[in-house]
């Protein structure tokens, strides 16, 4: 597409097209191709063929999962219930996705209206990484038909994973209510986008407890195995807090990363706006990040000596532990530091790539690497890795063909 | 029956909704740890110097409870030598609600044999970790699983210090949690031994009110403090536990885990559990203000830009 744009092709941006007539919701869908232009992109994209392989085998497998039951794609283990699903798929998309409530608080509470341009990627970062997470949750679930059976039919309002059942399905209508106005203006419903104006406050509010609390209660998930998560990456007292701030500066790293893959592969649909202003928030986002880091690396540190786990560093498991935190959170926090000074900010997104990486090894770690560490190791079955791969196929599908679409990368041209 | 209040502290708590009701009762929530479990409660004082390895009992629970014929018959010794992944020795299974376990131990003149099976906890963790409320601990002392409310997240898997909830993951549509459920509907229920206890040849295990086993079992030490070592595995183990141990050799020797600790495992979520409440309360009046403020340095500036 970028390089159609070279050639002259304008994306949508109003509801008129350039001849004064209206788009129509299939040609918006199109992005205002033509059918056989439209095929003809899809199919010159290398990335799509990546795509399809990935389905090719993918989709089968999927498929076979709820035919054949979990035993066909993971190795059915007692010791290791939770595989890759719930280790990638809830514990590490999940934090990836805080940045939804961060850019509300910072545009809708702060009143920092200058990170405006960046906010609705934030909110979409946020709503689909949730998705996906239930998507994921869904495919992990031994009954997955009975999805509601915590909300309506048989309650344990006592255990954290309720606290988190429902705080996920509350926090996902909100973030679809704050992404409404994005959706009303590409179709054209003003009332739609006036009605959640009035209670954009009360969304952003209730985004951030609804945030605070089950970013924490995926960490708190984890005490109840105070035996069997490493001790360097278990604490009774703290681990819900590591999660919940880890989730602060993942958030904004990985706003960071998807706004720096926008700026690569789909330039075209950015406007003016978006792209003038990016650099000097993705320093913004670098300096909060940063925040988030120290404040994360400190609590780390409490957390080691509050259980006294000191003697665990000189084990191979502490090596592990050290290189976590040295390449996922004391490198970016420097990066990001000397980011913010420089105003550099290719620094900066370097740095966002490091900390995804360091929060996604540090959800893993909890989950499945130091988990019953002292039993043995569960390597994932090829089938589930599979899985994960598909289905996160599927949430970059969606991302993309949203943002080629919707008012996110830019701004809406309303007209009378 | 410190219980009940503490569970529905947590009930507010979480819920969300009576989170300010919940707040003047946070003084409950930290006496998690306290509760002794049902005062009547039956239990299973396990002899392990007695056990001979027959596997009588497995074949008795396997009838019991309808269980899938086995791999191998319950008369093969070679199930003794099997080794699950890492090395370790056999466990519960979807198909076995029980399985006996073989030690070598060096300087002992037969090897030790150990039944697993659920200990049925005092304040189980599987339970406290459930979100659809799937189990329930009897008054009788047994820990019992509802098939048709389970989800299948198998959090309980994961919480259960002892490693027992087996899941049937071969089953595509009705996948559920299998576990020894002290055979409480067809026996405990009516007063009843289990019948992996009634069946064993060598009155290895002695079904009773968990508080006179805890008596016989202090008795027996005493009595012959040569032939035991002087704990009784699950008197106090993660809150204590129905199902009691005896043994002559160190019970971390023999796959017991020792550093369980005497609470509670959800005792260790109780810190959380705590915040739950102040977020619930604080947080909106807290941002509101903050939301207010950055409004009012907003108009500040517009004032000045005026002038
Ligand atoms: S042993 Fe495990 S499964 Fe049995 S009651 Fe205790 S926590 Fe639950
Ligand atoms: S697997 Fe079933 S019984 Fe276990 S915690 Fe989840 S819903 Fe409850
Ligand atoms: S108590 Fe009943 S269910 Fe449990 S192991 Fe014994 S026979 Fe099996």
């Amino acid at each position: 597409m970028n390089s159609l744009q070279s050639k002259g092709f304008a994306p949508v941006v109003s509801h008129l097209k350039k001849d004064g007539r209206e788009w129509t919701v299939k040609e918006k869908i199109m992005l205002g191709l033509s059918p056989k232009e439209y095929w003809a992109v899809q199919l010159r994209n290398p990335f799509n063929w990546v795509l399809w392989a990935i389905y090719a085998v993918g989709l089968p497998i999927l498929v076979g999962r709820f035919i054949f039951g979990l035993g066909w794609v993971t190795h059915s283990s007692y010791d290791y219930p939770w595989g890759l699903f719930l280790g990638w798929g809830l514990f590490t998309m999940v934090p990836l996705s805080a940045s939804g409530f961060m850019m509300g608080t910072t545009v809708e509470l702060f009143g920092r209206k200058d990170f405006k341009p960046i906010e609705r990627l934030g909110l979409l970062n946020g709503l689909l990484g949730y998705l996906f997470a239930v998507m994921f949750l869904q495919v992990d679930l031994g009954q997955p038909w009975r999805l509601i059976y915590p909300m309506f039919v048989s309650l344990g309002p006592a255990a954290v994973l309720f606290l988190v059942a429902w705080h996920v399905a509350t926090y996902l209508s909100c973030q679809v209510a704050e992404l409404v106005p994005a959706f009303a203006e590409w179709m054209g419903f003003p009332k739609a986008k006036q009605a959640i104006k009035k209670i954009v406050l009360g969304l952003t509010i209730a985004g951030i407890i609804l945030s605070t609390l089950h970013q924490g209660a995926l960490g708190a998930l984890f005490t109840y195995a105070p035996g069997k998560v490493h001790p360097l990456w278990y604490s009774s007292s703290f681990q819900w807090f590591q999660f919940f701030v880890s989730a602060v500066f993942a958030g904004l790293s990985m706003l960071i990363v998807v706004s720096t893959l926008t700026k690569w592969f789909m330039r075209w649909r950015c406007d003016e706006n978006y792209l003038n202003n990016l650099s000097k928030l993705t320093l913004g986002l670098a300096k909060g990040a940063s925040l988030a880091l120290i404040t994360y690396l400190v609590i780390k540190i409490i957390g080691v000596a509050h259980d006294n786990d000191w003697q665990y560093l000189a084990s191979g498991w502490g090596a592990w532990f050290m290189f976590e935190m040295v390449v996922g959170v004391i490198l970016p926090l420097i990066f990001y530091t000397m980011a913010v000074r420089n105003s550099n900010a290719s620094l900066a997104r370097f740095s966002a790539f490091l900390a995804v990486f360091g929060l996604a090894l540090n959800r893993l770690n909890t989950a499945l690497i130091t988990f019953n560490w002292q039993l043995y190791q569960e390597i994932p079955h090829w089938r589930e890795l599979v899985i994960v791969v598909t289905v996160y196929a599927t949430y970059i599908v969606v991302y993309r063909a949203v943002l080629a679409r919707m008012p996110i990368l830019y701004t809406w041209k309303e007209n009378k | 029956m410190k219980m009940f209040n503490r569970r529905s502290f947590l009930k507010g708590g979480l819920a969300g909704g009576a989170a300010i009701a919940a707040v003047g009762t946070s003084k409950q929530a930290e006496a998690a740890g306290s509760f002794g479990g049902y005062p009547d409660s039956m239990g299973v004082l396990v002899d392990l110097t007695k056990c001979v390895g027959c596997r009588t009992c497995e074949a008795a629970c396997n009838k019991e409870q309808g269980l899938p014929a086995p791999d191998k018959s319950f008369d093969d010794p070679s199930v003794f030598e099997e080794k699950r992944e890492g090395g370790l020795p056999r466990r519960t299974t979807e198909k076995a609600y029980t399985v006996v376990q073989k030690y070598d131990v060096p300087g002992r003149e037969h090897p030790l044999f150990r039944k697993v099976q659920c200990n049925h906890c005092n304040e189980p963790a599987c339970l406290t970790s459930c979100f659809v409320n799937a189990y329930k601990k009897t008054p009788e002392g047994a820990v019992m699983y509802d098939p048709t409310v389970c989800v299948g997240c198998r959090t309980c898997m994961v919480a259960c210090p002892f490693y027992i909830p087996a899941y049937s993951y071969s089953s595509a549509i009705n996948p559920v949690v299998k576990k020894c459920i002290m055979c409480y509907d067809t026996r405990l229920k009516f007063g009843k031994p289990p019948a992996c206890v009634e069946a064993c040849p060598q009155e290895v295990m002695t079904f009773g009110k968990r508080k006179d086993l805890l008596k016989l079992a202090h008795q027996r030490i005493s009595e012959k403090p040569d032939a035991y070592v002087d704990h009784v595995y699950g008197e106090t183990e993660v809150g204590g536990t129905a199902w009691m141990y005896l043994s002559d050799v160190p019970f971390d020797k023999i796959g017991y885990d020792t550093h369980l600790g005497d609470q509670p495992i959800i005792s260790y979520v109780k810190e959380f559990l705590a915040v739950v409440p102040m977020v619930l309360t604080i947080w909106p009046a807290l941002f509101t203000g903050f939301h207010l403020l950055s409004n009012r340095k907003d108009a500040l500036k517009n004032e000045e830009n005026k002038s």
